[in-house]
């Protein structure tokens, strides 16, 4: 839209490409990169290697299964991230929603003694009320008693791993291993697998199903062009009629569902157990959360950003093994490029010549 | 009637409660200076890494203490250069610096210590507690086996909390957060204001973080801050920006983690002693809303 204010004729192909709407997230990836291989360098490592570790572990033949899995998982997080973020709302909590999810599939799934056909689609949609359930508490905490969301979604968050933690280790435990972890799911409620994978299931196909709903309902739909109103101006979306509050209530229902269905879908999945820590320590919270920062909160592009973060989850331990490198060094490369990326404000303020007042 | 019991668990509230002390003062401080600083907890994990890092490379701990604060404080540079330099959203640097400093500590703990998880390496020194208190009533029993940034805390915490109310100094700082356009038009230069308390906040980050790592343990566990830095930001948003209020909230807090210890010791999950503190958090933040009426406030951004 600011190409056709601008004079076009004095514009050279280079200053035009540069405007792409894709120059700054793929710069900001680029620089963090870089800077990850710095870090390596004044460590002592050797950052080819290690890239190269990343690129194979998570891209040759055998691993893409799981890759697969995880890109799944990424997304999900990512749109737990991504629909509060339409409306400006960071949500923080996903840890918590997805293990209460998690454990609650596990409870419908195991406990309650039903066939398969029933077991597994039920299981998914306690895991999905629960988890949005659990994270609507902060809308009204935000807009009935002004405690921000990332607030109460970051202090929330621990008490629900704790309880789910609490949970396996003792009234759901395994008593006959030493693991903190629960039994093993009966045969019929493992969620189907696709075709003959080990780690790709159906829950991908729920996962791609709701990117798509997302799509539609963020593009096509009243409730979609609200959210983002408000996320443009609060005020702006206040005079215009809109209750945020409701809005936000939405927001963090569909945001704490898909992280609650992302935690269904790991402990229906193999191993077929809720492991304590399994959930939370691949960081898929942070990788979707920096996914959905990265897409700019945009649906279509998450599940784009997404294969970026997977890449460097999947590939990080790959890389600690043949490389030598910490894994961490994902972290700290998403880290980088999350910073970049709010940085962008001040490059597009800039690159468009709007000023400060942009 | 005040038997050794009761000392001791006062002198474990102020223990637990220090860093995060330290942490909201920052916090507070940046607050009052219009930066919504939620980068508090990662701030204090660096903090908590210079500090060991330090101690183990120089063998003593005030150089521990020392590399924490300068450390930190040049690491809140990307916070201040970007928020306060530039405009950026201080929400999303904080996200990005946060994760960082998870990556970042893990990382180099393992390139520089080649240990994963945890190091306490044999000889750590840690900062040393004040003994020659112990005669002395009241203060003896609470700090003499407490490092002397326990007692640095409150101190500093009612210095700022005067500092702010009472001198031009405090009066400018709060000018640049609540009227930053008359700040500017007084001579004050609100960026460079801003740009300066978030780099003094990281060195607060640091004195929280060498307080956990070389004052309440002598060791470096991933992660280590565990959420203190959010309830930090928590005690921030609860008392309204008054860091005189910050003493009494944080020892709130020092409390539920000390009780949370010795419920441990007899017996309950340790899971749920854990998420107390948190749980509580958002009780009393609730709370107080109710009690003081107040309407719905946007967050500070």
């Amino acid at each position: 839209m600011s190409t056709a204010t601008l004079p076009q004729r004095t514009e050279t192909l280079p200053q035009r490409a540069m405007r792409h709407p894709a120059v700054v997230p793929v710069g900001a990836v680029i620089i963090a990169v870089l800077i990850g291989a710095v870090i390596m360098l004044a460590a002592g490592l050797n950052p080819v290697d290690a890239y190269a570790a990343v690129i194979t572990g998570s891209l040759q033949l055998g691993s893409l299964d799981y890759t697969f899995s995880v890109w799944g998982f990424i997304c999900g997080m990512g749109l737990a991230a991504a629909i509060p973020l339409r409306m400006g709302e960071f949500n923080m909590g996903g840890n918590g929603q997805m293990v209460l999810g998690g454990v609650t599939a596990y409870i419908v799934a195991a406990e309650l003694g039903l066939p398969g056909v029933l077991a597994v689609p039920l299981a998914i949609v306690a895991a999905m009320l629960v988890g949005g359930g659990f994270a609507a508490v902060s809308a009204p905490l935000s807009s009935r008693f002004g405690i921000p969301i990332i607030i109460s979604t970051l202090l929330l968050s621990p008490v629900a791993v704790a309880i789910a933690s609490f949970l396996v280790r003792f009234p759901l435990a395994d008593t006959g291993s030493g693991v903190a972890q629960t039994p093993r799911l009966p045969d019929d409620a493992h969620i189907w697998a696709l075709g003959g994978l080990r780690y790709t299931s159906v829950g991908l196909l729920l996962i791609v199903a709701i990117m798509v709903v997302f799509y539609l309902v963020d593009s096509r739909s009243a409730v979609g062009f609200e959210m983002r109103v408000a996320g443009a101006n609060r005020k702006f979306a206040a005079y215009g009629g809109l209750v945020s509050s409701r809005l936000a209530l939405g927001s963090m229902a569909a945001a704490g569902a898909v992280a609650g269905l992302v935690g269904a879908i790991i402990v229906m999945s193999s191993p077929f157990r809720f492991i304590d820590g399994a959930l939370v320590s691949p960081g898929y919270t942070f990788a979707g959360l920096a996914a959905a920062l990265l897409a700019g909160g945009r649906p279509a592009l998450v599940p784009l950003t997404a294969v970026l973060f997977t890449i460097l989850q999947v590939g990080g331990a790959a890389m600690e093994r043949t490389a030598d490198v910490p894994r961490q060094l994902s972290d700290v490369v998403q880290g980088v490029v999350i910073v970049i990326l709010a940085l962008r404000v001040v490059l597009d303020a800039r690159r468009s010549g709007a000023g400060k007042d942009a | 009637m005040m038997g050794v019991f009761e000392w001791g668990f006062v002198a474990a509230v102020f223990a637990s409660a220090t860093p995060i002390l330290f942490a909201a003062l920052a916090g507070a401080l940046c607050a009052q200076a219009g930066v919504f600083n939620i980068a508090l907890e990662g701030h204090m994990l660096w903090g908590a890494f210079a500090a060991v890092a330090g101690s183990y490379l120089t063998g003593s701990a005030w150089a521990g203490v020392l590399v924490a604060i300068i450390s930190t404080a040049l690491y809140a540079l990307v916070l201040a250069i970007g928020a306060a330099r530039f405009g950026a959203d201080p929400i999303i640097i904080a996200i990005g610096t946060n994760l960082l400093a998870l990556g970042l500590t893990g990382f180099l703990m393992r390139a520089m210590f080649g240990v994963s998880g945890s190091f306490a390496p044999r000889g750590l020194e840690g900062i040393g507690t004040m003994p020659a208190l112990a005669g002395v009533p009241i203060i003896g029993p609470i700090f003499a086996g407490q490092t002397p940034l326990v007692p640095l805390a409150l101190v500093l915490i009612v210095a700022a909390g005067l500092w702010l109310r009472n001198t031009p100094g405090g009066l400018r700082l709060r000018g640049v957060g609540t009227h930053p356009d008359a700040a500017e038009s007084l001579g004050v230069s609100v960026r460079s204001t801003q740009f300066w308390v978030t780099v003094l906040g990281g060195a607060l980050c640091g004195l929280a973080g060498a307080q956990l790592s070389l004052g309440n343990v002598t060791l470096f566990t991933e992660n280590m801050t565990a959420g203190r830095g959010w309830i930090a930001v928590a005690a921030v948003i609860l008392v309204a920006n008054k860091p005189l209020w910050l003493p009494f909230i944080c020892l709130g807090f020092g409390a539920a983690e000390a009780i949370g210890f010795r419920l441990q010791g007899i017996g309950a999950p340790q899971q749920l002693t854990d998420a107390a503190p948190y749980a509580i958090t958002v009780v009393v933040l609730v709370l107080t809303r109710i009690r003081f009426g107040t309407r719905a406030t946007p967050a500070p951004a």
